[in-house]
């Protein structure tokens, strides 16, 4: 699972430079929540792009955490890229007003939601694209939110599971309190990923390297000392989400249908 | 007999024929100014890779096309193998590679292993070539091969044995695997099979992929020319837009051959004897299915 850090840096430099500048665009929108992926996207961003190119965005609602926010900051100091802070607490209590306590599930989603609809404006406002902070481990566990934090332009770390993003971030010189703190989407007070998930990261992507990149079966895995449980867990979770991964489903009723058989990449032309 | 060579790694736009063109006609010129007899561009250069439905609004037959006239006329005094979508006279298309001298398509190569699986998507675009015959250059023998053609090593039997002494293999191949020491477990994948497929067959192996990107999927160059000991006299250091040259000496194949005949000990009839009965066994009891 050893990640050849110099390799990747120089791969995803070029594809944040070159998938930008074909779409026509020479800056990036991101946002920031303190967090270790965002972090990691920003930096690579600043690398590949020159800060002045980068706009940060930190997103707080009003439960979210000091120390996110301070951790933000703190990448935006040391990148010293653009950054701007909008509160989504009014957009958020807004849409929900005096719709009796909503799950935490539900404001979760609308807040993912909500800092989706500032960054593509943003990314308007700046002629910007949308920098992606979803890793290969959430966007495989269906772990992110539909349209809220799964929405972007290009993502260079779509491809790099949470413990490739935390080596990553080690050689990057993401700052220590990024590193050392759980991994969280701070919905809530008090989230954390691993609980909520159930197993560590350090865990499943091992299972989801060998299931996933070597395609080793099911039994194989047992065989190889995963958990029957473990196994069945993740792979219902990969299952479940797949909806995620795909655009809607359109019905085909005519001889070539887009999302069935008009098959051209996004860089067609460009 | 010295063969001079530029490598073009170059990065070709998805779909934009006219700056691909002009792309082209650059490098040519820098290479005729630097002395260069011959030079390569990568596969489908002059349109990019992952073409899909973009194949057949792309594709050109060279027969009736005169879109490729400013590349040849380009090439009155210099030689140069490209990549392109061909349209044959039925309507079908290849993903081919053209030999052009004196400001004439020479020799067109059908590529006839089209990677359908993982990532790649080729046989539902092209039809497959259904030739392979080494084209007579000024400078001797030379094979053609497009990427996927090489990892059939038949391919590079039939070159050696048809006369080639260098094996040109024009590529488009997207890095996988990041967690090898140096490049890409795909790059270092081709970095052995042509220094062992270059003294199997003691012929200079030239390679050139391309650059850039297309939707995610990274080109890592790599571009380079092993002798016919198997070892690199030119390799480009550069994942990016490249343009490396290098000096081709049938001398190096005359004491390759020389030290390690290996070449000449082929035994063909053995061979052939051998292949037909597999194949007569498979048909008969569809052993290996």
């Amino acid at each position: 699972m050893r990640l050849n850090c110099p390799l990747v840096v120089k791969v995803l430099e070029c594809f944040i430079r070159d998938e930008l500048r074909k779409a026509g665009f020479e800056k990036i929108v991101v946002g920031l929540s303190g967090g270790i992926d965002s972090a990691v996207s920003c930096f690579l961003a600043a690398r590949a792009l020159g800060a002045s190119n980068v706009h940060a965005v930190m997103m707080p609602y009003q439960t979210s955490s000091q120390e996110s926010l301070s951790d933000a900051n703190s990448v935006v100091e040391m990148l010293q890229v653009n950054n701007e802070m909008i509160e989504i607490t009014p957009i958020v209590d807004g849409y929900f007003g005096s719709q009796a306590q909503s799950k935490h599930l539900r404001r979760g989603n609308v807040m993912a939601r909500a800092r989706m609809i500032v960054l593509f404006d943003k990314s308007m406002q700046y002629e910007a694209l949308v920098l992606g902070t979803s890793n290969k481990t959430e966007l495989l566990l269906g772990y992110g939110t539909l349209y809220g934090d799964m929405a972007s332009a290009i993502n260079p770390i779509g491809d790099l599971y949470k413990t490739d993003v935390f080596t990553l971030a080690r050689y990057l010189k993401v700052p220590e309190s990024i590193l050392d703190k759980k991994p969280t989407a701070d919905l809530w007070e008090g989230q954390s990923d691993e609980d909520e998930l159930g197993f560590t990261y350090a865990a499943v992507d091992k299972l989801l390297h060998e299931l996933i990149d070597q395609r080793v079966s099911r039994q194989a895995l047992l065989q190889r000392g995963f958990s029957k449980d473990f196994v069945n867990k993740v792979l219902n979770k990969i299952r479940n989400s797949q909806f995620k991964r795909r655009g809607p489903v359109i019905c085909k009723v005519s001889p070539r249908s887009v999302n069935h058989d008009f098959h051209y990449l996004r860089d067609w032309g460009m | 007999m010295h063969l001079s060579l530029g490598l073009a790694q170059i990065s070709p736009r998805l779909g934009l024929f006219p700056e691909n063109l002009q792309l082209h006609l650059e490098r040519i010129h820098r290479a005729r100014d630097a002395g260069a007899d011959l030079v390569i561009f990568p596969e489908l250069s002059l349109t990019g890779y992952i073409l899909q439905d973009l194949v057949s609004d792309l594709a050109i037959n060279p027969a009736h096309s005169m879109q490729l006239q400013p590349l040849l006329d380009e090439c009155r005094e210099i030689d140069c193998i490209f990549g392109f979508v061909e349209e044959s006279d039925n309507f079908k298309y290849y993903n081919s590679a053209a030999y052009v001298s004196k400001g004439k398509i020479q020799h067109i190569h059908r590529k006839l292993y089209l990677p359908t699986y993982g990532m790649f998507d080729e046989m539902r675009f092209f039809a497959m070539g259904e030739k392979l015959r080494t084209v007579k250059t000024e400078f001797g023998p030379l094979g053609l091969l497009i990427c996927e053609d090489l990892w059939h090593p038949s391919t590079l039997f039939l070159h050696a044995q048809d006369g080639a002494w260098m094996v040109v293999t024009i590529s488009s191949s997207p890095g996988r695997g990041i967690r090898g020491d140096k490049s890409f477990q795909t790059s270092q994948g081709w970095e052995s099979l042509l220094k062992t497929m270059s003294q199997f067959y003691t012929v200079y192996n030239i390679y050139v992929n391309r650059a850039g990107t297309e939707d995610g999927a990274y080109f890592p160059g790599g571009s380079m020319v092993v002798d016919p000991n198997g070892e690199i006299v030119a390799q480009s250091t550069s994942s990016g837009d490249d343009f490396i040259f290098a000096e081709l000496d049938s001398a190096e194949i005359r004491r390759a051959r020389l030290q390690t005949p290996v070449l000449r000990d082929e035994r063909l009839e053995l061979t052939l004897r051998e292949l037909t009965r597999i194949i007569r066994q498979r048909s008969n009891f569809d052993e290996n299915n």
